[in-house]
């Protein structure tokens, strides 16, 4: 039974450089907002002192750089001034993405946990797939993103919610991939030689030794995944036409003029992958308490 | 499956057995022209320097490594087909437990591999756990014991399907001298009470001379049998035997066939 050292209070170092960044933030706003109050000023024949010029960088309607408190207000407005159902809460828009991720991800999983399993079993299949797996890594999703959009469109799949999660699977299959064949391989020859006295069969190996022994490789994927997955279906709601989802959010509020709009979208979109990865950290934590990892 | 064979009839015969593998370097004879004859009820331990082939003859007799030439049957049978019939247990060097499994889970798996009910499974756990005085620990998972508890859990584990042959790799390689002492003391202790044939890898003089009934000195380049030495040390030994002069002249023994296996070199 081991001694642990006592852990930091995690809270400290998070906050601290949080307030770090948020006074960066301001001075970067009152920096870049600056510009269009002097040239207001410049315009109506006036000058301005600098603390007239600041409040002034903390209230425009389409500043640069919106200040912290503002992108908090906007958040705070998208998400409680109007009913969930509306098509200005936030919290729709993340609903529809997180709708889309969620379905990406368990395709990701499938096919990530599919192909390493065929992967470890016929030799074949690592020379065949492995390789373009890799690369299909390479090929920038943003590009890809339309086409996927268009060919499903072509053969009738009329709503965006398939496309999208194709989309967030292709990002997030790879790390569950590389994670699970590394994984099915991790245990050595004197396991493997072990299940062989006992005569086991191949099903036995797999489920007595292979699939345990990934789950730690396993869990660690899927924090990753669960990331890309929420890109993928962002992306896959930025290509115009899109008018759900918080990509299109952020890309109607950079069309249109709206930093604020963009800017609230962008962190609801961050506070939701805080949520996931929370979420699947928990799930992690769960399964190791019950494969008997000492906590 | 009970056996109708008298206390010495043979229960492994190994007649002119070769195993060469093939390396980049050309063909590596692992035994060559291997003679042996294993008893029932034998504790027989394989002594040499690395490359002598005590741990591949002691995977053939396992179906590990299929044999080149010569003939091994083990029962009267091949080696795989007393594989199938669960004919062995065997112990590695490292306990290998699974670590996300308990003590009693790592003992239900081969049981559970090979089909027996759960209470059967349950009863096996108790009884084997017993048996190297472990039990209690049943419920504990491998990382809360120390490594000569583990080894004692992988050993519970071989004997758990009830198999006539005890096969073990350097089981205690990896322990300490004080450790290693009292487990040789309980695996002794286990061969009297189960009446198991053992076969024992070790690279020690003095553990081979304490367990062992039959004692297999080898010498490497090729693998081969130098001397095959029957024990005259009674049955029963407490630990202090090995201050008599009986012991220490068979050690002398064993460590003359040792060097003579080197100067061949």
């Amino acid at each position: 039974m081991t001694e642990r050292a006592p852990r930091l209070p995690s809270a400290l170092p998070v906050l601290s450089v949080l307030a770090a960044i948020v006074v960066l933030w301001y001075a970067a706003s009152v920096w870049m907002n600056a510009t269009w109050v002097y040239d207001q000023a410049a315009r109506a024949g006036n000058t301005v002192t600098l603390a007239e010029v600041i409040p002034q960088t903390m209230a425009q309607s389409r500043p640069l750089l919106p200040p912290p408190h503002q992108v908090a207000a906007e958040l705070w407005k998208g998400v409680t001034a109007q009913a969930v159902t509306s098509k200005r809460s936030l919290v729709y828009h993340g609903y529809v993405t997180l709708r889309g991720t969620l379905m990406g991800f368990a395709l990701g999983i499938v096919l990530g946990v599919g192909l390493a399993m065929a992967i470890v079993r016929f030799r074949v299949m690592e020379m065949s797939v492995m390789p373009w797996a890799i690369i299909s890594q390479t090929i920038p999703i943003v590009a890809l993103a339309p086409m996927i959009l268009t060919v499903s469109n072509q053969i009738g799949i009329d709503n965006r919610e398939v496309p999208k999660a194709i989309i967030a699977a292709y990002l997030s299959f790879f790390p569950v991939l590389v994670s699970m064949v590394k994984g099915l391989r991790s245990p050595d020859q004197m396991q493997l030689d072990l299940l062989s006295t006992y005569g086991a069969s191949e099903t036995d190996t797999f489920l007595k030794l292979r699939l345990p022994a990934s789950m730690p490789y396993f869990f660690a994927s899927l924090k990753v995944a669960i990331a890309a997955a929420l890109v993928g279906t962002i992306i896959g709601e930025l290509p115009t036409g899109a008018i759900e989802g918080l990509g299109a959010r952020m890309l109607i509020g950079s069309q249109f003029g709206e930093p604020l709009i963009m800017w609230a979208a962008l962190f609801a979109a961050a506070i939701l992958a805080g949520g996931l990865i929370l979420i699947v950290g928990l799930v992690e934590r769960l399964a190791r308490a019950s494969m008997g990892v000492p906590a | 499956m009970k056996d109708t064979l008298t206390p010495a009839a043979p229960v492994i015969v190994a007649r002119d057995l070769n195993l060469t593998f093939q390396t980049g370097d050309g063909p590596v004879h692992a035994l060559k022209d291997v003679n042996l004859t294993i008893n029932k009820g034998d504790f027989v331990s394989f002594i040499g320097p690395s490359g002598c082939g005590k741990t591949t003859f002691l995977r053939c007799i396992a179906a590990l490594e299929h044999p080149t030439g010569g003939a091994l049957s083990v029962n009267g049978m091949t080696p795989d087909e007393a594989r199938r019939r669960r004919a062995y247990g065997y112990v590695f060097q490292a306990a290998g437990l699974y670590p996300w499994r308990t003590i009693a889970g790592n003992i239900k798996l081969p049981l559970e591999i090979m089909g027996f009910s759960k209470a059967e499974q349950q009863e096996r756990v108790d009884r084997v756990l017993e048996l190297v005085e472990l039990a209690g620990f049943g419920g504990k998972y491998p990382w809360q014991l120390s490594g000569g508890m583990q080894q004692r859990a992988s050993i519970a584990r071989a004997l758990a399907f009830d198999a006539d042959i005890l096969l073990m790799d350097e089981p205690f390689g990896a322990l300490d001298e004080i450790v290693r002492d009292r487990l040789n003391e309980e695996v002794l202790k286990l061969w009297a009470r189960t009446g198991k044939t053992i076969g024992f890898v070790t690279h020690s003089i003095p553990e081979a001379v304490y367990l062992s009934t039959k004692i297999v000195v080898m010498s490497p380049r090729p693998g081969r049998i130098t001397d095959v030495i029957d024990s005259p040390l009674p049955r029963e030994r407490p630990l202090d035997i090995r201050d008599s002069r009986e012991f220490i002249e068979i050690a002398h023994r064993v460590r003359e066939g040792l060097r003579a296996g080197h100067q061949d070199d």
